[in-house]
């Protein structure tokens, strides 16, 4: 379980990836964020309007995915960096996320870098689109990687192949 | 004789807070840090806060130390004395500080004693080796002086600080071989385990350090799994080959002042050792002495800077300043309510109704 290895279980995932029928309308915010502590900073950083006003800063966080238009201003907001945008409709094959990166150096567009899952194991190579800085040089950066739609919920964090022969 | 009318004595997220608090209802501040720089602990937090917008949530805490500092720093009635040691305080309002190797005497109408925490040690064979740290000074290391500690790192605890500085190692490119926590579960919040796991690094729960090896400095550590009477259980141990290991388990709150000048102490093992008892204003048994942040029970940096600014607001009422101290008061005490609300606050509810002497 999630509080004695850090990894997210199929079943705490089940809980916040949207039904098919979103999946297939456009990008989507998916928050892994399971555990109730004192934080809200994704409620004023969405202007969409798609995160609910929380009575208390405790609770976890309510996303109405109809509203939610996957711009990925969570992504750099959130201090857990536990959110991810998820667009299954980027291609026909492939899949994009957007997802929070605090390392440098940043990965360019068009790199091609290692997909790793929540325990850092490659699952699949993926190809840097995009990378958001942010408006300051300490927002954290979103890297926005496409790769096989397949890995979609289980690709979550991308290691650079630079040096590597 | 120098005189102040509040003298604060630690320049971290607790003695900021309460410094601007005191000065801004028009106290005169004397703020005094043994170290360079204000900011403790706030210098080395390079993760985002969380909390609320009301405390700063989603800033990072390097940033909101510079912030706080700059204003203290730049506040009229706040005297900032670094690099000065406190050295003791007298029932006749004298506090005795140490600053250039001269002794200065402060005659003080107030003190807030907001003296943070200490590392705690983990008795194990070798533990006196080079390369063996608490995870604060590998923080300060990178963070403030920019110096790798090691290459390869075996992290001790899974409590916020073992995973947020674990994560700080990976950013700075040091290998973390794992993480090793004796509880059966992880401490620190889930976020920041996830956010390492999916780096790759291990996280080993029930395990706890059996012995350190090498001749001169760290060359390895033997970790081992505990069974649930916290023994060792032979035949599951693990060898990993590390120069450097930090320990990350846990903070004891310092409180010399506190003792020297006569407050009444009381051992608290949920705030993390011996703590002052005190009233709703943080005011101690001795009367004119205000405790916050770790030094008042070892919690988190946004607590921390609530409970300051609330001894502040205390500390400059009973001076006759702060008319409006009530709803300050209220505001205060309903942020630090609603900090402590969740599951991750039950350790410190608990504690603080024991120290109040009442059963949770």
């Amino acid at each position: 379980m999630l509080e004695r290895t850090g990894v997210p279980t199929e079943e705490d995932l089940a809980k916040v990836i949207p039904p098919e029928e979103r999946r297939k309308r456009g990008p989507y915010a998916v928050f892994e964020c399971f555990q109730r502590i004192p934080c809200d900073p994704c409620y004023p950083a969405c202007k969409a309007g798609a995160v609910k006003p929380f009575d208390d800063i405790n609770d976890l966080p309510v996303v109405d995915l109809d509203k939610c238009n996957g711009c990925g201003a969570c992504v750099a907001a959130c201090p857990g960096l536990a959110v991810f945008v998820v667009d299954e409709t980027f291609s026909e094959t492939e899949a994009l996320v957007k997802m929070p990166y605090e390392f440098l150096p940043l990965p360019e567009p068009g790199e091609t870098v290692g997909c790793l899952d929540r325990e850092g194991r490659e699952v699949c190579s993926g190809r840097v689109v995009r990378t958001v800085k942010g408006k300051d040089k300490m927002a954290t950066p979103v890297v926005w990687v496409a790769f096989p739609k397949a890995s979609c919920h289980s690709v979550r964090h991308i290691a650079l192949r630079r040096g590597v022969a | 004789m120098r005189e102040t009318e509040i003298a604060v004595v630690g320049a971290g997220p607790a003695g900021l807070c309460a410094a601007l608090a005191a000065a801004s209802c028009g106290a005169a501040v004397t703020l005094i840090d043994r170290e360079e720089r204000p900011g403790g602990q706030l210098v080395k937090q390079t993760h985002k806060f969380f909390g609320s917008e009301r405390q700063d949530a989603g800033t990072r805490g390097i940033d909101i130390g510079r912030r706080l500092s700059e204003r203290a720093m730049s506040h009229p009635g706040i005297r900032t004395m670094l690099e000065c040691t406190a050295l003791g305080y007298y029932a006749d309002g004298v506090l005795c500080l140490e600053q250039n190797e001269r002794f200065i005497k402060l005659k003080v109408k107030r003190m807030i004693v907001a003296t943070g925490a200490s590392e705690r040690m983990l008795a194990f064979p070798n533990n006196d080796l080079p390369g063996i740290y608490g995870a604060g000074a590998v923080q300060t290391l990178m963070n403030v002086h920019g110096v790798r500690p090691g290459d390869r790192v075996l992290m001790v605890g899974a409590g916020n600080i073992g995973l947020i500085v674990s994560y700080q190692l990976a950013q700075a490119g040091v290998k973390v071989a794992a993480v090793v926590e004796a509880l059966p579960k992880i401490g620190g919040y889930a976020v920041h385990a996830s956010k390492i796991r999916r780096l790759g690094i291990p996280i080993l729960t029930s395990h706890s350090v059996k012995e350190a090896h090498g001749k001169e400095v760290l060359e390895g550590v033997t970790v081992w799994r505990l069974d649930p009477g916290w023994r060792g259980i032979p035949g599951t141990e693990m060898r990993f080959d590390v120069d450097v290991m930090c320990l990350a388990v846990g903070l004891s709150p310092l409180t010399e002042l506190l003792w020297q000048a006569g407050c009444e102490m009381k051992y608290v093992a949920e705030l993390g050792g011996h703590v002052a008892t005190r009233d709703d204003n943080l005011e101690t048994t001795v009367k004119g002495i205000f405790v916050a942040g770790d030094a008042s029970g070892v919690e988190e940096a946004s607590s921390a800077m609530v409970g300051g600014r609330l001894a502040g607001y205390a500390a400059a009422a009973s001076l006759g300043y702060c008319p409006d101290f009530e709803t300050k008061k209220k505001q205060a005490l309903w942020e630090l309510a609603e900090l402590r609300a969740g599951p991750t606050g039950e350790k410190i509810r608990k504690g603080l109704a024991a120290l109040r002497g009442e059963a949770c």
